[in-house]
């Protein structure tokens, strides 16, 4: 690396710049929260080859919920996912209802509540939808790349 | 399920009523998303892969290496928002990340000018910036600075300048790029500098460059120089913008004119100029027409009309909805279920391969969390 630099102390300035976060009403289960955003991701290892490493547990059932009725904890995760798992839990018909939050802009977290009728429970509904967005995610690449193709057949 | 209420399964009309968001002088109606199940009774509206295997289509209107238009039809808002905010933020890309500045004389600050670079769009081997590069970790507290910094995860530019008088100019020459060498300096002046293994993979036209050579960084004067060196690393655009792989990403409904009365004559013609050129044409009232009772058109045959050509294009103004003569005789909407997307890469990846990646990555997301829900530890 470039020699000028080498010797220069690095990141002991940036070190003593971590602000103190105030603390959580919820106990922390990733080792990472506060961390340097560019740590970010196990499965992206330096090398590309390796196959993905174990990834760290992202979600939590939160105190107070019950088997039909149960709020989660999504960590690292936000409206892309909140707002598409709430409508694909929506519409299945044994959940009574369900919705998404994002308690705070500056914690990287996502919270789910789901009430299902006595038919199923809160987390098998979360498992359906996001089995139910992974098989929407087939679809839509499926028939994009259909239409693409075709596009550009017409094209030539 | 619905409880049974002897209720007709919906008309077409009713069909495309709740599909529409309407759109009036001053308020929108019906803009909330309906098709969820007990919503109605008698329909199901529950998630059927089969169903929306059906009702899902994508039209394209334009597919460039760097520009795509195309149509998702028959999604709901949400989806096509993940897929959108996927590709601003999601999908990874390769940008200048770390500056040391050897040395600069020139007037713009080295923060600035830092910025200025990192906000540089480059290319280079999709194959390499796919498969070979990775991700860069930052050291930790007791590792050496470049702990971590290997071919796979860094690639290093140079950037060295130093504007000098040019003795040939023209006495009379006022213009500085004549009077001067090196006086303004490009994006081309970048050079990249393969480390280990990177030759192999970005070579030739596969070498790491900047997507428009003519970006300008910084202007000089005779005596000031500028040596700098540069590291790239992957990133995410929710980290920084400049790590976003698309230009811009956005989608708007289809626009949707009902004229619900004749528009005729001079009428016509200010009712087309209430919209973008193109949206509205002008077509002669057949005899056909004239001839039908009840159409509104009796007796105007051979009359200019309004017709709506391509309701596409419309920007949704509202400008018709000033004027008290077309009161009454046009309805304005959208299609709810209608997303006209807009993607312009910033030149690393192609436009529709952008759109593949974010479907891609809206899947794995779900990958990895349906196994961490199963095996979630149940505690209440």
């Amino acid at each position: 690396m470039p020699s000028a630099t080498k010797t220069r102390d690095s990141s002991a300035e940036d070190a003593n710049m971590e602000d103190i976060t105030p603390p959580s009403a919820q106990p922390v289960v990733d080792s990472q929260e506060g961390g340097d955003p560019m740590e970010e991701d196990g499965e992206d290892n330096e090398l590309g080859e390796e196959e993905e490493e174990e990834e760290p547990q992202r979600v939590r059932i939160l105190p107070g919920s019950t088997s039909t009725a149960a709020s989660f904890e999504f960590l690292k995760e936000g409206h892309t996912l909140g707002n598409a798992l709430r409508y694909i839990i929506m519409k299945n018909p044994d959940v009574e209802f369900c919705a998404y939050a994002i308690p705070h802009p500056s914690e990287d977290k996502m919270n789910l509540r789901i009430q299902t009728y006595d038919t199923t429970t809160a987390t098998a509904a979360l498992e359906k939808g996001l089995q139910d967005l992974e098989d929407l995610c087939d679809v839509v690449s499926e028939e994009f790349w259909t239409q693409r193709e075709n596009f550009m057949a017409a094209k030539h | 399920m619905a409880p049974s209420s002897g209720r007709r399964a919906p008309s077409a009309a009713e069909l495309e009523e709740r599909n529409t968001v309407g759109i009036r002088k001053e308020i929108v109606t019906n803009t909330v998303s309906d098709d969820y199940p007990d919503n109605y009774a008698n329909e199901e509206h529950a998630w059927d892969k089969e169903d929306f295997r059906r009702t899902f289509k994508v039209q394209f209107h334009q597919n460039d290496q760097f520009e795509a238009q195309f149509s998702l039809i028959g999604v709901d808002a949400s989806i096509a928002n993940a897929f959108r905010r996927i590709m601003i933020a999601d999908i990874p890309s390769l940008a200048i990340e770390t500056v040391f500045v050897n040395n600069n004389t020139s007037v713009i600050q080295d923060e600035v000018l830092a910025h200025r670079l990192g906000l540089i769009p480059f290319t280079g081997g999709k194959k390499g910036l796919r498969d070979f590069m990775g991700f860069w970790r930052k050291p930790g507290p007791e590792e050496d600075a470049y702990a971590t910094t290997f071919d796979t995860n860094t690639v290093s530019l140079k950037l060295a300048a130093k504007c000098t008088r040019n003795k040939d100019a023209p006495r009379d020459s006022r213009d500085p790029k004549v009077l001067y060498d090196n006086a303004h300096i490009y994006a081309r002046d970048i050079v990249f500098e393969p480390l280990g293994g990177q030759a192999k993979w970005f070579s030739g036209e596969d070498t790491i460059r900047p997507v428009n050579p003519d970006i300008l960084i910084v202007k000089m004067r005779p005596g000031q120089e500028i040596d700098i060196e540069m590291h790239m690393h992957k990133g995410y655009g929710w980290d920084h913008a400049k790590y976003s792989p698309v230009a811009t990403a956005s989608y708007r409904l289809m626009p949707k004119i009902t004229i619900l009365q004749p528009i005729l004559g001079a009428d016509a013609e200010k009712f087309a100029n209430c919209f973008v050129p193109g949206v509205i044409g002008l077509e002669r009232v057949t005899r056909q027409e004239a001839k039908t009772k009840g159409s509104g058109y009796e007796g105007h045959e051979g009359e200019l009309k309004a017709v709506v050509k391509d309701a596409m294009r419309d920007t949704v103004s509202r400008e018709v909805l000033r004027h008290p003569e077309f009161e009454g005789k046009v309805k304005l909407g959208r299609r709810k279920d209608h997303f006209i997307f807009s993607i312009e890469s910033a030149g690393q990846w192609d436009s529709d391969e952008l759109f593949m990646e974010s479907v891609k990555t809206l899947k794995k997301k779900c990958g990895i969390l349906r196994p961490q829900v199963t095996n979630m530890v149940q505690t209440f």
